[in-house]
């Protein structure tokens, strides 16, 4: 099949950035888009031109490395799919595709497709984990966790960071992934201790960085490769304002 | 030079414990006075460096992704084994120290291989501790399945995605370090080379992947926890980014590195489709707990799968290893699926798959049952091929997937160059010549959870004195000047050719001659022509744009020109082992029926590779002689 590119061309942090158009002929339905990107490379690099820089690692959807806007779609046209397990047998010859990078306030474009996904990181050291010391815990099965709330906490840690739902979001909210991770270790025993301090301070962190405010339209949901549900920003919410109240009242 | 393994004294369950009672300590108040470098944030690397930096010394972090949090140990999808013992089925760390042993075709330490499995249950409940949510059973406690090469259900999970879940406790006991500011991070950073000073290691140059920065970091002591380089073979279960650059660099700087050639291909791979084809994905193994296995029995089979008959099957992993069936290791499964393919009964468009089918587990436990277990492994089967598994079977290939080989060290996980530790995949310790599924997980969580915050601090406490390494040492500047030119040399060539064309040839040229099956032939045919091709990427490579920004062609560039000089490393290695053993498979050594030949008389040992000096000269191999004290090597049955 043969398709018309339109790829966002940005040479570093300060350039203003442009939309560039490409022809490819020849691509077979059985790539993976990230194989049509590169392919595009290839041929780019045969004509001495820089190469379309994308982010990319384990391409099989689990990293959370890759992660391009597809026709104005995080991801691209399939449900629950990242960009690598996105294959070309979802468009059509001759179809025009709109290539951009994730963009927010809070991801600023490194280069091209590639964009900084650090403030993830921060929301998590500030307070996504559990504080224990390693090489010394207690026997695994001490503490029983029912079936069904270790599979509710999985569902959440799911995530993949990848941030598609800050992508999609019109606001650029990081709320679907803070409240992922808040939500697994709510409801999980280890993870209770510190519920309270947990969610002040990722929520704070959250607040410090560039993201804007969720305002419950539920598109991350929809757009999340992992399907994180949007129930666990309910839950973030909850666990703030009842970490709030104990907090006033302690004061 | 003579190997010294540093095995303690004493009887095997002892060995560990009196290693940690006699093990040398850091003052509290001198570790913030020491400096450790960490490359690598997997399961091995993001561990080692939250353990230091809990402990208070002062750590930094490096990682080639944009967050430690994609390191590949998040693609490991089955599980981890511990001998818990949970299901009360036999298990003990004996029995799981016999298992590894034995699937690695008798070619580990013992001491190391006991440690492993002793360690391995004291991962779980870190990981618990941690609130990575395993599999559970009803009433709450934590389930268990069975892997390949054992009789016992030892393997822990998070779905599919256990590596994933791991890689998040350790990626968030981490960040909670860089939080306290003991450890600090350098994600976009990739190692170019080692520092030694006085033959101890004391630092690396890196290169900042965005600015294209080339910088110096000292320590007290260098960690290399850079996982394993079966990217070589260009198609692999591996990230894009997977690379030995990092060890490579530490062999030319005086490191061993022991068994290069043992690479584990993977038997439930997704077959290639076509050349543009970037990698193989994965299909978890313990797919094969419910999958059965099988090709035609008709060499001009047309039908497709669901249309022919049982009788028309055949399984030839339950035909050839009745015992284990379905669940035979993964070096013999994928010589098996080899078999058939090269004997033409392959499957799909270009004959180069077998079946993997589910029907009879969805007839006895349900669809609902099997989703639960595998439905992510059937959402990616579906979204990569588009056929839907619960209906007709998948189609799975061999891929290379796992290094077994690595570089050379002792007990405490220290290479041959003093201060220089290499943990998880990056070494070669635990696995022999073939690893055990699920034991990856947990190879590389006990190296950094368990052990090295031991082995490390008994080799700091002799580093106080020492004082603050600089970077300012000519060791620093001779490294430095050294890898910009390396980078400038890629980008002047200027040729007719991209990376990638380069890398899948060498590739093919290993996975033909140093890949499942080797001969001697091959291999000395494979030598001259790797040698060959990479003089012609130095004539005729096109490295596009600059070193002084973001390039992803020059990383690549990077790590292809040092892939040449290893796949090179591996075939020599496997010319000199004239046996077959685990993933090691010389033609000419093979039993009648077509089983692995090994021979304990002339080949009990580790060869360990010494850089000679120079790319003329062959590399010199030391040999560590494997001693039996506990377990005696027997033929690795598992008929």
């Amino acid at each position: 099949m043969k398709l018309n590119l339109k790829i966002w061309r940005q040479k570093n942090r300060e350039d203003q950035g442009r939309m560039v158009d490409y022809t490819l002929d020849n691509v077979n339905t059985h790539m993976s888009f990230l194989e049509m990107l590169d392919t595009l490379n290839d041929e780019l690099i045969r004509k001495n031109e820089e190469p379309v820089e994308f982010d990319h690692d384990c391409r099989e959807g689990i990293c959370g490395q890759c992660g391009v806007v597809i026709n104005g779609i995080a991801h691209g046209p399939l449900k629950n799919t990242t960009t690598c397990q996105l294959h070309m047998r979802e468009f059509k010859d001759n179809e025009t595709i709109f290539i951009e990078p994730f963009r927010a306030s809070g991801f600023p474009i490194k280069k091209d497709l590639k964009v900084d996904r650090t403030a993830f990181d921060r929301i998590i050291s500030a307070g996504g984990y559990v504080s224990v010391n390693t090489g010394q815990a207690p026997e695994a099965n001490s503490i029983p966790v029912s079936h069904e709330i270790a599979e509710s906490a999985f569902d959440a840690a799911a995530c993949i960071g990848c941030g598609a739902c800050v992508a999609t979001c019109k606001n650029g909210s990081a709320a679907l992934f803070t409240s992922a991770k808040i939500s697994q270790f709510a409801q999980l025993p280890q993870g209770k201790v510190e519920r309270n301090s947990r969610v002040l301070k990722m929520l704070h962190q959250m607040d410090a960085e560039d993201f804007g405010h969720c305002s419950n339209t539920e598109a991350c949901e929809v757009e999340c490769p992992q399907g994180i549900s949007v129930l666990n920003i309910a839950r973030m919410n909850y666990e703030y304002n009842r970490a709030s109240f104990f907090k006033s009242k302690k004061h | 030079m003579k190997l010294n393994a540093k095995i303690p004294q004493g009887p095997l369950e002892e060995k560990w414990s009196n290693y940690k009672k006699t093990a040398k300590l850091v003052n509290p108040a001198n570790r913030k006075k020491l400096d450790v470098i960490v490359i690598g944030t997997g399961l091995a690397g993001a561990s080692v460096a939250a353990s230091l930096g809990e402990m208070g010394y002062n750590v930094k972090s490096f990682c080639f992704q944009d967050s430690p949090r994609r390191a590949h140990s998040v693609a490991a999808q089955g599980g981890v084994n511990a001998a818990k013992n949970y299901k009360n089925d036999g298990d003990s760390i004996y029995r799981m120290f016999v298992d590894t042993l034995k699937g690695g075709d008798f070619r580990a330490r013992e001491a190391n291989v006991y440690r492993l499995a002793e360690c391995s249950v004291n991962l779980i409940d870190q990981a618990v501790a941690q609130g990575v949510p395993f599999g559970r059973e009803y009433g709450g406690y934590l389930n268990n399945r069975s892997f390949g090469g054992v009789q016992v259900s030892r393997t822990f999970y998070a779905r599919g995605q256990t590596g994933q879940q791991l890689l998040l406790g350790t990626y968030q006991a981490l960040m909670r370090q860089v939080d306290k500011k003991t450890v600090q991070l350098f994600a976009s950073h990739e190692m170019l080379d080692l520092v030694v000073i006085d033959d101890r290691a004391r630092g690396v140059i890196v290169r900042n992947l965005e600015t294209g920065a080339i910088e110096r970091h000292a320590a007290h002591a260098v960690v290399l926890a850079t996982g394993g380089f079966g990217k070589i073979y260009y198609l692999s279960t591996l990230a894009m980014g997977c690379n030995g650059s990092a060890i490579w660099r530490a062999y030319k700087k005086g490191a061993f590195f022991a068994s290069p050639s043992w690479t584990q291909i993977h038997p439930t791979s997704l077959p290639q489709s076509g050349d543009y084809q970037s990698k193989l994905t994965l299909m978890s193994e313990s797919l094969r707990n419910d999958g059965r296995i099988w090709v035609p029995k008709n060499l001009e089979e047309k039908r497709i799968a669901n249309d022919i008959p049982e009788e028309e099957r055949d399984y030839y992993l339950e035909r050839r290893y009745p015992a284990f069936g379905n669940l035979a290791p993964r070096d013999i499964s994928s010589r098996a699926a080899k078999e058939r393919i090269d004997a033409g009964f392959g499957v799909g468009a270009l004959k180069n798959a077998v079946y993997l089918d589910f029907s009879k587990a969805i007839k006895e436990q349900g669809q609902p049952k099997i989703a639960e277990k595998y439905g992510n492994l059937f959402n990616m089967y579906e979204k990569i091929t588009g056929i839907n598994a619960y209906k007709e079977p998948m189609m799975i290939s061999p891929a290379a997937h796992f290094s077994m080989g690595g570089l050379w060290v002792d007990y405490e996980l220290m290479t041959t160059i003093p201060g220089l530790f290499a943990l998880g995949e990056a070494n070669f310790a635990d696995h022999g010549a073939n690893r055990l599924g699920a034991n990856s997980l947990l190879q590389a969580s006990v190296d950094g959870y368990f052990i090295a915050p031991y082995t490390i601090a008994n080799y700091l406490a002799d580093q106080i004195k020492v004082g603050k390494i600089s970077t300012k040492h000519e060791a620093f500047d001779k490294a430095e000047a050294e890898a910009k030119l390396k980078l400038d040399q890629l980008l002047q060539i200027k040729g007719n050719q991209t990376v990638d064309y380069y890398h899948k040839k060498l590739g093919k040229l290993l996975y033909d001659y140093c890949g499942l099956a080797r001969n001697k032939e091959g291999l000395e045919f494979a030598i001259d022509a790797i040698n060959k091709l990479r003089d012609e990427f130095y004539k005729n490579v096109n490295v596009t744009g600059d070193s002084d920004r973001m390039n992803a062609e020059l990383e690549k560039a990077g790590r292809v020109a040092d892939y040449f000089e290893i796949g090179v490393l591996m075939c020599y290695d496997a010319l000199t082992r004239d046996e077959s053993c685990g993933a090691h498979f010389r033609e000419e050594y093979q039993t009648p029926d077509g089983e692995a030949e090994r021979n304990d008389a002339e080949f009990q040992f580790i060869s360990a590779w010494e850089w000679p000096g120079s790319l003329d000269k062959e590399p010199i191999l030391n040999k560590e002689n494997l001693t039996f004290e506990f377990v005696q090597p027997t033929i690795r049955s598992y008929k």
